[in-house]
């Protein structure tokens, strides 16, 4: 009785239980994304709407909807899009790297740290449409901004923020920027915080300022993580859209300057207009994927480097 | 032993990750299995018990003003739940409302999400009852999603001869079948403050007013004078839009091209000459600026209102405490007054369909019934809500009646100027796109008013915008 028992355990493969554990989630990824990238893909060739209540298509059309989508204004929405999130990402950036090295500097010992980390972190726990919702409600034409701007006398005629360009713009990314600085900051000190102290000790012995420690060493240092913070961030910034859509009521106005790409991409699922939706969903995923590329290697580009370097070292 | 616990203590946590995904999909709800149907199946069933005891009427509309008609005036209502969402009946019926704002075709979006899942859902949840507006009515009224009201409801010719014709004809489709029933006729007036009419004009009598305000031509100048004397003639750009927008020449689109009517040129003149000269305060129609000029601190001349606007928007505006007491006092009440103006023309309008695959028909007919042809009921919420009911006969007897006023408008009897203009109410160029052409045509010229952009450039937006919302057409032809 007992031999075959032990003849079963020496062909138990263990292997299956991993193929068991990570089911789960190719599940969830074949059927929440994989099906509808496919199907996204497969639809952007086809004209596929809804007139009122009838169903047009789908009907194949090859490459109408990109012909379409290119002579369309999407270089003016991806131009939008990409103003609106330089006018958040430059404070942001800036503001999270000077955060940063106060906040890693051994020297300035800055008291509740652990506090100001959750205090700037803040901003970015509200849902973002709350957030622009509120935006709206301050800056709105009588709104409390402008009341008190006006009481105390720094204006006469209160400032219709969101109907000007720059207004409207410039909530966009101020928003964007309140929401977003704390999580770079946190990147950003991490960062900081992995370079060896012994090189600032170094530098400080050396006779460096703190001005020269920050560009000489901190900056270099922290390069990889500053890339990929750039990157992620852009990739965040094409994907816009609750922000301005809810600051602007979903009209992307003034002028249509702050209709981002994904807001454009909206205004065609108003009509369930799957076929060009299809096609601008594609043209975002090839972006999307080139930046991922770029992030995959400028963070793999030295690692590797480094690799090489310390095998080449063992060689001699 | 142990080895058989543990691997069914894997396969059961595997399984109940598989069975919540399962679950998930399903409650998606864009493709139904085999297994789905047979649960919904036997969840209708399980409510089929229970539909014994009393069913559900679900109604979907896009505010509460239908809502508190029904809680109000439906005969059977026996309580209405604390927070709104649900109506009892008599015979034990819950009556579930279900109320998405309209903006945007919102509302027209979900609903259309639902009617074209209509035939799949378990009987409890189809839809018994939507409300559309007469901006879109076509739309739903040449479906299949609505049934006949004389036909398939069960209403007859006599029950629906008190009505306005024009309720009736905009409801009814291009084989001539009846879609849908309203409680109420909309026609448009001006309605002025009559402290600043006093200030301006040195009359507040409503017909001194209307003499001043008959014509385009005397609104601009009156809104002139009202400008020197430190008022403003409207709140924003859109108020005057529907005076334009209703009196046009043809339908807002043919086949597949959009027309732009010389009358809606006229609306964009207008406005910009206003805009620039100060003549109002540059908000735009529901946002918070538009709704605090109708209030004590207002300083606006007047507002183009229709029926509902008075009784449910107006009114609500105008107190300086909302949740005080409806009373002269109580913010400007008593200090409006309307007149005719410039132009006739309506606003708006809620019609009550009835949905196809509804489980309730009789219930629906008696809805129907009691709130859209029972004079009575018709009467009883014009003298209560001071609303104007679509009840030809009623309406005729109130704005004869010399003793009745509205306190609210200091004592003038508003229904007697409705009766007279819902004669002229001429909706023959309604079409399925309104509420598209009209909410892209406004905010692409707001951005002209505001001068951002020229008037080119405005245009160029509303042919970019239209033509996003609606794929099918495809140019926009300018007068």
């Amino acid at each position: 009785m007992k031999v075959p028992a032990k003849k079963r355990k020496q062909n138990v493969s263990y292997g299956k239980w991993g193929y068991i554990f990570i089911l789960p989630f190719f599940l969830v990824f074949f059927i929440f994304q994989l099906i509808p990238l496919v199907s996204t893909i497969y639809y952007s060739f086809f004209e596929y709407y809804r007139d009122g209540l009838t169903i047009v298509g789908p009907t194949f059309v090859g490459l109408d909807n990109y012909k379409a989508l290119f002579s369309s204004d999407m270089l003016k929405y991806m131009g939008n899009t990409i103003i609106m999130w330089l006018i958040g990402f430059i404070p942001q950036i800036i503001v999270s790297l000077v955060l940063a090295a106060w906040f890693t500097d051994l020297r300035m010992r800055i008291r509740g740290k652990q506090f100001f980390k959750v205090v700037i972190y803040m901003p970015n726990l509200i849902m973002a449409s709350a957030f622009a919702m509120l935006f709206f409600a301050l800056f709105s034409d009588n709104g409390p901004v402008n009341s008190a701007l006006v009481t105390m006398g720094l204006i006469k005629e209160p400032i219709r923020f969101l109907s000007s360009v720059i207004g409207t713009r410039g909530l966009v990314g101020l928003m964007n920027f309140l929401m977003w600085f704390g999580n770079t900051t946190i990147l950003l000190m991490a960062a900081v915080m992995g370079i060896s102290p012994s090189l600032f000790e170094a530098a400080e012995l050396d006779g460096c300022n703190h001005r020269q420690i920050f560009f000489r060493i901190t900056l270099p240092m922290i390069r990889p993580i500053l890339v990929y913070v750039l990157i992620t961030s852009m990739i965040g910034g094409i994907q816009m859209f609750d922000v301005p859509q809810i600051l602007t009521n979903g009209t992307g106005r003034p002028d249509r300057s702050a209709t981002s790409i994904i807001m454009f991409l909206n205004n065609h699922l108003y009509s369930k207009n799957y076929g060009m939706a299809g096609a601008i969903s594609v043209v975002l995923f090839i972006i999307c994927a080139i930046l991922c590329i770029g992030v995959y290697f400028t963070l793999n580009k030295d690692d590797g480097n480094e690799h090489k370097k310390k095998k080449k070292g063992a060689v001699k | 032993m142990k080895k058989n616990a543990k691997k069914f203590a894997g396969l059961l946590l595997a399984g109940s990750m598989v069975l919540s995904l399962a679950a998930c999909g399903s409650s998606s709800g864009s493709e139904s299995t085999p297994k789905d149907t047979e649960a919904a199946a036997e969840a209708s069933s399980a409510a089929g018990d229970e539909a014994k005891a009393g069913s559900t009427l679900n109604i979907w509309c896009w505010n509460d003003e239908f809502q508190s008609r029904f809680n109000d005036y439906y005969p059977e209502v026996k309580e209405v739940a604390a927070d709104k969402s649900t109506t009892t009946l008599n015979d034990g019926t819950v009556v579930k409302w279900t109320i998405n704002p309209n903006e945007n075709s919102n509302y027209q979006n979900k609903l259309d999400e639902a009617l074209l899942n209509q035939e799949s859902t378990a009987d409890e949840d189809k839809i018994d009852i939507f409300l559309i507006e007469a901006d879109y009515a076509l739309k739903y009224v040449d479906s299949e999603y609505t049934l006949d009201v004389v036909n398939d409801i069960g209403l007859t010719d006599s029950d629906l001869s008190g009505q306005y014709q024009y309720t009736k004809d905009i409801v009814t489709d291009s084989n001539g079948a009846l879609k849908g029933t309203t409680w109420q006729a909309t026609p448009g007036l001006f309605a002025y403050r009559r402290s600043i009419a006093k200030d301006v004009l040195g009359t507040d009598d409503p017909e001194q007013v209307q003499e001043a305000l008959s014509d385009w031509d005397k609104f601009n100048a009156v809104a002139e004078q009202a400008n020197a004397k430190g008022y403003k003639m409207l709140s924003g750009y859109d108020d005057a839009y529907r005076t334009f927008s209703n009196n046009v020449s043809a339908p807002w689109v043919d086949g597949t091209s959009v027309k732009v009517d010389a009358n809606l040129m006229k609306w964009v003149e207008q406005t910009k000459e206003f805009t620039d000269k100060g003549y109002n305060n540059k908000t735009s129609l529901w946002d918070d600026g538009w709704a605090a000029d109708q209030g004590p601190d207002g300083d606006v001349f007047g507002f183009f209102y229709s029926t509902w606007g008075i009784n449910f928007t107006l009114l609500g505006n105008s107190l300086a405490d909302p949740d005080g007491a409806e009373e002269v006092g109580n913010g400007i009440y008593g200090d409006y007054a309307v007149c005719e103006g410039p132009e006739p023309y309506y606003w708006g309008g809620t019609w009550i369909c009835a949905a196809a695959g509804t489980d309730n028909k009789d219930l629906v007919k008696d809805v129907m019934l009691k709130l859209t042809c029972d004079s009575d009921i018709m009467k009883k919420i014009t003298l209560d809500t001071e609303d104007y009911t679509n009840n030809v006969s009623a309406m005729n007897e109130i704005a004869e009646d010399s003793t009745y006023g509205s306190s609210f408008l200091g004592g003038q009897n508003h229904i007697a100027l409705f009766a007279k203009s819902a004669e002229k109410i001429d909706m023959s160029n309604a079409g399925k796109y309104d509420q598209g052409c009209n909410e892209k045509f406004q905010a692409a010229f707001k951005d002209y008013f505001d001068g951002n952009v020229d008037l080119d450039t405005a245009k160029e937006n509303f042919e970019t915008a239209i033509t996003e919302l609606y794929p099918n057409l495809t140019e926009v032809v300018w007068p």
